[in-house]
């Protein structure tokens, strides 16, 4: 193996305006469409066809800039911006930041998507319920499960949805009343917790026993309350329970559902599927493991899969085909009813509709297996770096990502996680994702290197977080400073963004509370 | 062994001297020794049913382009479709940007490496907190269902109350969004959603039925401006008069495209506003543009209860240099698991950028005349419309881009209608007779600032020849 070399990199920095700071009174960014003349004439003033007191009195304080320097300076922000396609995201683990096919946003972006109305006749939006009928159908195989909704918009909103439907299902049993506890553990997404209990349920968080959930817990834990459970596997440390089918018979037996968190289902893709292992619903997250590009975080799609059991409880519209055409089936008596407007981002479904198509299933199973043969690529290289552990399990390989810990590191030299977490970006890659909270492996960093990257991007990877480590003991100044070649220097201090007095969470905001401590020093 | 090595574009490792030397770092023979750990009974032991693969770039965007041309698009057909979901003109500088790559990939790079994307999302928040007239924006979510829904949910956790009082005009399927949210009865901390009647002349609310139904219980009132049946609700200031009376908020739905000619609701008592950021540069995507904001006063009350991510400018160690961090964070399910104020997760950040953009454009003279078009071009059209025999205006209050057309006098249903307008390559207005059976059989037609005087003169001789 080649010692990687690490890139002299420097961020843009154009120390930017904000927005509202930029252009000049009178400048104008666009001319929107105007009436016709006649029809001004015909129907009067704007002013006269508004209410009085509902006709807006003080204009809004926006910024009045030219187009080219409106251009300019979001086109800056994006060269500030590492995003994933030039920022190696091996860094953002448990969310398979993979490459999203550059063809796919021509696809997305043709008039036949983005003008068509929700609204229109079915017969007139054939082509697009035809891509997600058949989305449901790859889904189905992939998952076992028998129905699909791309309604959500997002994967916290898919384990919404099965907390919706798990309520329903109990309700439609005359036991929702008793039903009242929803299981899920330590090491799956806080997602997992919070939507069971947004949705009414009291929810219990099992404990894990050496990175594995604990199964006696479960056992003390299930009775005639529980309503279901939301699990993951792997969970979030990479670490998979073999014992998985036992937690779904335990709770199964109880009279519980088994929701299984696929948002990263990377690994598993044509190895194993949630239906064997007893989830009566899954969901896979399209922006991730399907290859939908994150846009900033959305828009997204948790597509929902359940087995006929949960169906009948599934939002409407269910997109259905029969006698060759498809159809928006509202008439479903018996479902929770909305989750969110229309039919979801079906920009995300032709999306991994193409992506699948362009694998098939040997190219599925060819990811999923390059995903976790990557990982642990990384992982050998990681662990030898002094101060890095991975604890639990000893001795169990991780799948398609690893929950580390600089611990060590943290005791050795007073730096953990978050201090190199700000130098490794000065080489030219992403930050990296620490962990879901509460922090229960201490000083955690968890990188994901699916399919997408190669090995000299593993061993760059890694090359600059031993270089960050190094820094730790040698040269402790660099990395108090870091980072050091980013757009801007060291936030001075996160507290601010605590505190009322000092947060800004508009430009207006924080030009009043800055008037508003000026005013209070003159005083004194 | 397979006999023809799968090596493909996307996955660089798949070449085979690759995978080997990556194989024998590790020390395993293969995938298969992680896999071990998989019982054998959850093994999918044979390949996956999925159609022969398209490999070839070409092949597949043929492939997908095909299905996809079976849909019609409202450039070919003239659209008077709305109800939540609108076409507005996008201008090109908006798409250029949000189809950067940057911004199309970007995950959770954190403050310094993805700064821009912070700084774009500051700048939505307050170009909108300028549009809206408030001093708090938080990141948005799925769209303007879900943001009444949380909307109402931070109401009563405000106020400590349960129930919630939402106008009969409201759009069926928002309500049922809004019901998922807001729970079944049974379930503890559920909050009771009851409807408030309305001016069947005007479609106003009914203050009476209002005032009889407000009370100690009441977390919050909400309405909608203009409302889902376009009219423009004129005693927003009394709503929020008589819910600040009894000790309730007043949430606010709103079109964020009228707000350059109608008064911004925190001005005329809003605690909460919400609304969808569609119509702020974003196209339609058959219903994929949707993107539910939320905004209320900068107080601290509001900011504890406000279940998404929250961003405020901080200073860096650099005079005069700006950065942003996230508002306490810990109050969120990513702090706290079950115990957050609801959940946070990915939605729609991407339209944030959208719209940013978008506002930055217009600033506050295109913002005006967009509202001006819209109101003069949508008020033309119900003036066309209502002189045709037989088809009626039923509510009268002045309406913003949607109004209600009637049309039980002409004999035929709404559907008729809109089945024939087919034939003249037009989609008529949504269907409302199902939803608002008080209204007969009507329709919503969505006129904005993309209408020309052609296209509506085009629908009403459209119309006129239909109902003959």
């Amino acid at each position: 193996m080649k010692k990687a070399a690490l890139r002299r990199y420097h961020a843009p920095a154009y120390d930017e305006p904000i927005v509202t700071e930029m252009g000049r009174k009178g400048q104008r960014g666009i001319i929107p469409p105007r009436a016709d003349p006649e029809i001004a004439r015909s129907v009067g003033a704007a002013e006269q066809l508004v209410p009085r007191k509902m006709y807006r009195s003080r204009p809004p304080a926006l910024p009045e800039i030219d187009q080219y320097h409106v251009l300019s300076h979001y086109l800056r922000l994006s060269q500030m911006t590492l995003g994933m396609e030039t920022g190696t995201d091996i860094s953002e683990g448990t969310c398979t930041m993979k490459y999203s096919p550059k063809m796919h946003e021509q696809l997305v972006r043709l008039p036949q998507v983005t003008e068509v109305h929700p609204l229109q006749p079915e017969d007139t939006i054939q082509g697009i319920l035809e891509i997600a009928y058949r989305l449901r159908g790859f889904l189905n195989e992939i998952s076992g499960m028998s129905e699909f909704s791309f309604q959500t918009g997002g994967g916290a909103h898919a384990t919404y949805l099965n907390a919706c439907l798990v309520r329903k299902y109990h309700e439609s049993r005359g036991e929702l009343a008793r039903r009242a506890e929803m299981i899920t553990t330590q090491f799956t997404h806080p997602c997992n917790a919070a939507t069971p209990a947004t949705a009414g349920f009291r929810v219990i968080i099992l404990p894990h026993k050496n990175g594995y959930p604990d199964l006696e817990a479960l056992k003390a834990v299930v009775s005639e309350r529980t309503a279901g459970i939301h699990m993951t596997n792997p969970e979030d440390t990479g670490i998979y329970n073999p014992r998985v089918r036992e937690f779904t018979d335990v709770v199964h037996d109880a009279g519980g559902l088994c929701f299984y968190d696929q948002a990263n289902a990377n690994g598993l893709l044509g190895i194993a599927r949630a239906l064997e292992a007893g989830f009566d619903a899954c969901h896979f997250n399209l922006h991730k493991t399907f290859s939908s590009p994150h846009g900033c975080e959305g828009p997204a799609s948790g597509a929902y899969g359940c087995t006929e059991r949960l169906a009948p409880f599934l939002p409407v519209p269910v997109i259905t085909h029969r006698q060759g055409s498809y159809h928006l089936d509202y008439d479903r008596p018996e479902s929770i009813g909305k989750i969110r407007s229309f039919y979801g981002n079906l920009q995300c479904v032709i999306r991994a509709y193409a992506w699948i198509l362009s694998m098939g299933a040997e190219g599925l199973k060819t990811a999923a297996e390059i995903s976790v043969i990557n990982n642990n690529y990384l992982e050998k290289l990681l662990m030898r770096i002094p101060g890095i552990t991975h604890p639990y399990a000893e001795g169990k390989r991780r799948f398609e990502q690893v929950r580390y810990s600089m611990e060590t590191l943290k005791a050795e030299t007073g730096f953990g996680s978050h201090d190199i977490q700000d130098r490794m970006v000065d080489f030219g890659i992403q930050s990296y994702w620490l962990s879901h909270h509460p922090f229960v492996v201490p000083e955690p960093f968890t990188p994901e290197p699916c399919e997408t990257y190669s090995k000299e991007d593993l061993e760059y990877w890694a090359a600059v977080i031993e270089q960050a480590c190094r820094e730790a003991r040698d040269n402790p100044e660099i990395i108090r400073g870091a980072p050091h070649n980013q757009a801007v220097g060291r936030i001075k201090d996160f507290s601010a963004a605590d505190d009322p007095a000092r947060w800004a969470i508009t430009w207006r905001g924080w030009q009043k509370k800055k008037a508003s401590r000026q005013a209070g020093r003159a005083q004194q | 062994m397979r006999p023809e090595p799968f090596v493909h574009p996307y996955i660089p490792n798949s070449v085979p001297e690759l995978r080997q030397a990556m194989l024998d770092e590790i020390g395993i023979p293969g995938p298969e020794a992680i896999y071990a750990e998989i019982p054998e009974e959850l093994r999918l032991k044979r390949p996956l049913d999925l159609p022969e693969p398209i490999p070839g770039e070409m092949e597949l965007k043929g492939h997908v382009e095909a299905i996809l041309r079976k849909n019609l698009t409202c450039e070919e057909y003239l659209s008077f479709l709305g109800g939540g979901c609108w076409r507005h003109y996008v201008p090109a500088v908006v798409d250029e940007i949000v189809n950067r790559s940057e911004y199309l990939t970007a995950y959770c790079g954190m403050n310094y490496s993805d700064l821009g994307k912070y700084q774009a999302r500051f700048e939505f928040n307050s170009l909108m907190g300028e549009l809206l007239d408030l001093d708090a924006v938080s990141e948005p979510i799925y769209d303007w269902g879900t943001a009444a829904g949380l909307s109402m949910r931070m109401a009563s956790r405000i106020t400590g109350r349960s129930e919630v009082l939402v106008p009969g005009t409201i759009c069926p399927q928002r309500l049922a969004e809004i019901r998922t949210l807001c729970q079944p009865e049974p379930m503890p901390g559920s909050i009771r959603v009851r409807l408030v009647d309305w001016d069947p002349e005007s479609g106003g609310l009914d203050l009476t039925d209002l005032k009889r139904k407000l009370s100690e219980e009441t977390a919050a009132v909400y309405i909608e401006n203009p409302s889902y049946l376009g009219f423009i609700e004129e005693q927003g200031g009394d709503v929020a008069e008589l819910a600040r009376k009894k000790g309730a908020l007043t949430v606010v739905g709103v079109d964020p495209i009228s707000l350059g000619i109608l008064e911004p609701p925190a001005r005329y008592g809003a605690d909460i506003v919400c609304g969808d950021l569609q119509s702020l540069g974003i196209h339609p995507h058959c219903g994929g543009g949707q993107s539910g904001f939320i905004a209320f006063r900068d107080e601290e009350t509001y900011v504890a209860e406000c279940p998404l991510a929250i961003y405020s400018l901080v200073e860096t160690v650099r005079e005069g240099q700006y950065a942003f961090a996230e508002v306490r964070a810990e109050r969120t399910s990513y702090g706290l698991r079950d115990r957050g104020k609801d959940w946070v997760g990915t939605a729609s950040g991407l339209w944030t950028i959208a719209a940013a953009v978008y506002l930055a454009l217009m600033g506050p003279q295109g913002m005006r005349e967009v509202g001006q078009s819209i109101v003069q071009t949508s008020r033309y059209a119900r003036k066309l419309l209502a002189e045709i025999p037989g088809v009626r205006i039923p509510l009268r209050s002045p309406s913003f881009k949607e109004f209600v057309v009637n049309f039980d006098a002409t004999g035929k249903s709404a559907a008729q209608v809109n089945r024939a307008l087919l034939e003249h390559r037009i989609f008529g207005g949504k269907d409302l007779s199902a939803e608002f059976p008080r209204l007969g059989g009507s329709a919503l037609y969505c006129v904005t600032e993309m209408h020309s005087k052609e296209d509506l003169e085009r629908l009403a001789a459209a119309l006129r020849e239909v109902l003959r």
